[in-house]
């Protein structure tokens, strides 16, 4: 039965992730290699358990469109456009020159002038998916190396259309026989046409993601269902990545387009964490019918030329990026990161690959050699970045290009739950002209408040990224004001152990709550009732007809005690077992009657005894 | 021209006062007489300077009505002198907001009047230990009046607190009607 056929491999390539992706992390290799090698293992050459078929690899390219997309939603649209000059000028010299001097090479051993072009430009692209991937890992995406390796990337993704339309005029017949890789609605189209719809493509996405995406995500997000929303989100990376494929772009092209219009909007933080997952799981799927494609018996019949070819790529590659990284000027450490980052051949050579071989540009041999070389490749790039780390103690060349942060921007407040009792503190905040940026689960609460200079996120505060997404590095206090107990003590949990430079103000429900808070790691803790509830006695007070300064000052005297309460239990709680605890809160309870009943002498005849003079009238009479 | 008067009472514990409750109860009786329980109106001590000085721009006539609490006034009606009596407005040379209001300090003194003399308990008499608020009414070029005093508060009589609280009616309305007295230096 296909169902079977279908679990059986699913359970087989989950299998290989879940058993090699942590021993390779263990052992310090990241994932990539550890998919990698989990392919080769249960592909045709080893056990043989999956045959590292077309439709599989298809599927897990949308692996890397995801990831692709979420890239696109980290880069403001207006970064993009600064980025204008690295992706034409960085790109376009990479690919010009490795692709130059690989066709030199190959035309060198022999190949004709036309197929060694091709071989040139199929070989000088690299792998998104290894690269962002490995430099996630590494945290190092948004670092300035992070961000010219990008450039290069997007470049090598916008330059595969022109080579899709060189490749059949490299045959050595001169003759195309079968045009295109994928059939585009623009087969037929004349030139000027096909590059109205490419525009027309790029404009309907930034519309609709402008005019239209919004109200739809608005929607979604109130519907509450959590699951639609996430297969909203699906739907647009989707559909913008068919909507470009049909025009014959890349379709990781038109879902970081995606990305990149909706990188300012408020549920951004959402769809990521909603679309990780399976970013993830379809890249390791991706990584692993790469390992699987490697053929070993081809491996072990031409070993030394498959080693020229991939050893002499990857140098070469690394070679040319080498001196363009430096003329970013990008220090030396951070060029050689990069040379490392892009050497590898990337998976777009797959398909270029096939196409070329169905343009009878390259012969079937060449074709199959070229492509074990491509996946070989790609197993280079983790193990030569593990060398670089360990030669360079992971230091990366110091930032000099980077503005400082100013102390406006360091100086914000989070507030996490923005219900009854956030929004007062962000109003007194925000009044005193405080940066407040406001975590919130409740879309029509954001609706509202949007227009109040508030910045806003939607999302789960319990989540370590939305915080960190949040400027939770920049931001100097952390307020908890969200409702429910459980939820409260798992954002402090979180805060406390990810942000450890935070002060964290937070709302508890009562008492107890308030210890766990603290022992979890709060600064403060306000009990949501407590000002509320001496409110109220002071009013009640002044119905009796108590002055107001007067019971004003009750309230406040009441206020002192209890704190004193809480501080006196706190000690109890944390040195006692809580038997000694219980006891110590009767005590306490018995204490607080005295202290109440104190507290009722004291305001009459103790405490404020200054603003009364009966003994002093006693003393004036006696001397009179 | 009949001035407002505008008396800012000040009193933590009004409670437990004898004299000053019945001479605010005076004041509430007078026509023209504005009573600002300062300690009923700020139990959190946030003095709203904007509306306090609007409600000095609306009168002629200030009165301080207070116990005399360590040779001063009760330390709310300093807040309220620190908040509202501010530069550019009260004084200062484009603060010119209370030039020519009449300034009267209203207080009892809980000792005799021969306490507050050269050889008394407390060596200086009561317009004495006023100084400062002398001072401010004459920064903010208001006019100081003589001081409302009774002294004694301690011991006095109810038909002397009686008699007091007619003075005072007589002084607020005199504040209200009469021609100002002019400070006399010396």
């Amino acid at each position: 039965m296909a169902a079977d056929g279908f679990l059986v491999e699913s359970a087989t390539y989950l299998a290989a992730a879940v058993a090699s992706v942590p021993i390779a992390q263990r052992l310090g290799l990241g994932s990539v290699l550890g998919y990698l090698v989990a392919g080769v293992v249960v592909g045709p050459s080893v056990l043989g358990l999956v045959n590292a078929g077309e439709d599989v690899m298809h599927v897990a390219e949308f692996g890397v469109v995801m990831m692709l997309f979420l890239v696109g939603l980290e880069l403001q649209p207006s970064r993009l456009w600064q980025m204008r000059g690295a992706v034409f000028g960085l790109g376009g010299l990479q690919v010009g020159l490795s692709a130059v001097m690989i066709a030199a090479v190959a035309w060198l051993a022999g190949q004709a002038a036309g197929p060694s072009l091709a071989i040139g430009l199929i070989l000088a692209m690299s792998s998104t998916a290894i690269v962002l991937q490995a430099l996630a890992e590494k945290g190092l995406l948004k670092s300035p190396p992070g961000e010219a390796t990008f450039s290069v990337l997007l470049f090598q993704d916008i330059a595969v259309i022109p080579i899709l339309a060189v490749i059949p005029l490299l045959g050595a017949s001169g003759a195309p026989v079968e045009a295109h890789a994928a059939p585009t609605l623009m087969d037929d189209m004349p030139g000027w046409l096909a590059a109205l719809a490419v525009i027309l493509a790029v404009v309907l996405i930034g519309v609709v993601g402008r005019l239209v995406l919004r109200p739809v995500l608005d929607f979604m997000a109130t519907s509450r269902m959590r699951e639609i929303f996430t297969a909203t989100a699906l739907l647009l990376v989707a559909s913008a990545a068919l909507l470009t494929q049909a025009v014959g772009l890349s379709p990781a092209l038109g879902a970081f387009l995606a990305g990149v219009v909706l990188a300012d909007s408020e549920y951004r933080h959402e769809i990521e964490t909603d679309l990780e997952p399976f970013k993830g799981l379809l890249l390791g799927l991706f990584f692993i019918s790469v390992g699987a494609s490697i053929s070993l018996p081809l491996v072990m019949e031409n070993p030394l030329l498959l080693a020229a070819i991939v050893f002499g790529v990857v140098a070469i590659k690394a070679a040319v990026l080498y001196p363009v990284a430096r003329m970013a000027r990008l220090g030396h450490t951070d060029s050689a990161l990069m040379a490392i980052a892009l050497s590898q051949i990337g998976e777009f050579a797959f398909v270029l690959l096939s196409f070329a071989g169905q343009n009878r540009v390259l012969d079937a041999g060449t074709g199959s050699l070229l492509t074990a070389a491509v996946a070989l490749s790609m197993l280079t790039t983790p193990v030569l970045l593990i060398v670089f780390e360990k030669l360079t103690h992971g230091r990366t060349d110091a930032p000099d290009d980077r503005e400082p942060d100013t102390i406006e921007e360091r100086n914000q407040v989070i507030i996490a739950g923005f219900g009854r009792v956030g929004q007062i503190v962000g109003r007194i905040l925000i009044g005193r002209g405080i940066k407040v940026t406001v975590l919130e689960h409740d879309a029509e609460q954001l609706e509202a408040l949007r227009r109040f200079g508030f910045k806003l996120y939607y999302g789960d505060a319990r989540r370590h990224d939305l915080l960190h997404a949040a400027g939770a590095e920049e931001a100097s206090v952390l307020v908890v004001a969200t409702d429910e107990k459980d939820t409260t003590a798992a954002i402090i949990e979180m805060a406390r152990r990810n942000f450890p430079h935070l002060k964290i103000v937070a709302r508890a429900f009562d008492r107890p709550h308030a210890y766990d808070l603290e022992a979890l790691g709060a600064d403060a803790v306000v009990r949501e009732t407590f000002a509320g509830s001496v409110e109220l006695g002071v009013e009640t007070l002044q119905a009796l007809g108590v002055p107001a300064f007067e019971s004003a000052r009750i309230g406040r005297i009441f206020r002192r005690h209890d704190l004193e309460t809480m501080a006196l239990l706190r000690t109890m709680r944390g040195t006692a077992d809580r038997d000694a605890y219980g006891l110590a809160f009767r005590e306490r309870r018995e204490m607080l009657e005295g202290v109440l009943r104190r507290d009722f002498q004291t305001v009459h005849d103790v405490e404020d005894a200054g603003w009364d003079s009966e003994s002093l009238r006693e003393e004036v009479r006696r001397a009179t | 021209m009949h001035r407002r008067v505008l008396v800012l009472f000040a009193h933590p514990a009004i409670r437990r006062s004898r004299v000053n409750r019945v001479l605010l109860e005076a004041a509430r009786g007078v026509e023209g007489v504005t009573v600002h329980d300062l300690y009923d109106h700020y139990p959190d001590f946030a003095v709203d300077p904007d509306r306090e000085q609007a409600l000095l721009l609306e009168h002629d006539a200030i009165v301080a009505q207070h116990p005399l609490f360590w040779y001063s006034a009760p330390a709310l009606l300093k807040e309220w002198q620190d908040l509202v009596l501010e530069h550019g407005w009260a004084y200062g040379r484009n603060g010119h907001k209370l030039d020519g209001k009449l300034w009267m300090q209203a207080v009892t003194a809980g000792g005799g009047e021969r306490a507050y003399s050269p050889d008394g308990l407390n060596r200086w008499s009561v317009e004495e230990m006023l100084r400062p608020f002398e001072a401010t009414a004459n920064l903010c070029r208001m006019v100081w009046q003589p001081p409302f005093v009774l002294h004694g508060a301690h011991v006095v009589s109810a038909s002397d607190v009686e008699a007091a609280a007619e003075a005072y009616r007589a002084r607020l309305s005199a504040l209200r009607d009469g021609s100002p007295v002019r400070a006399v230096a010396g």
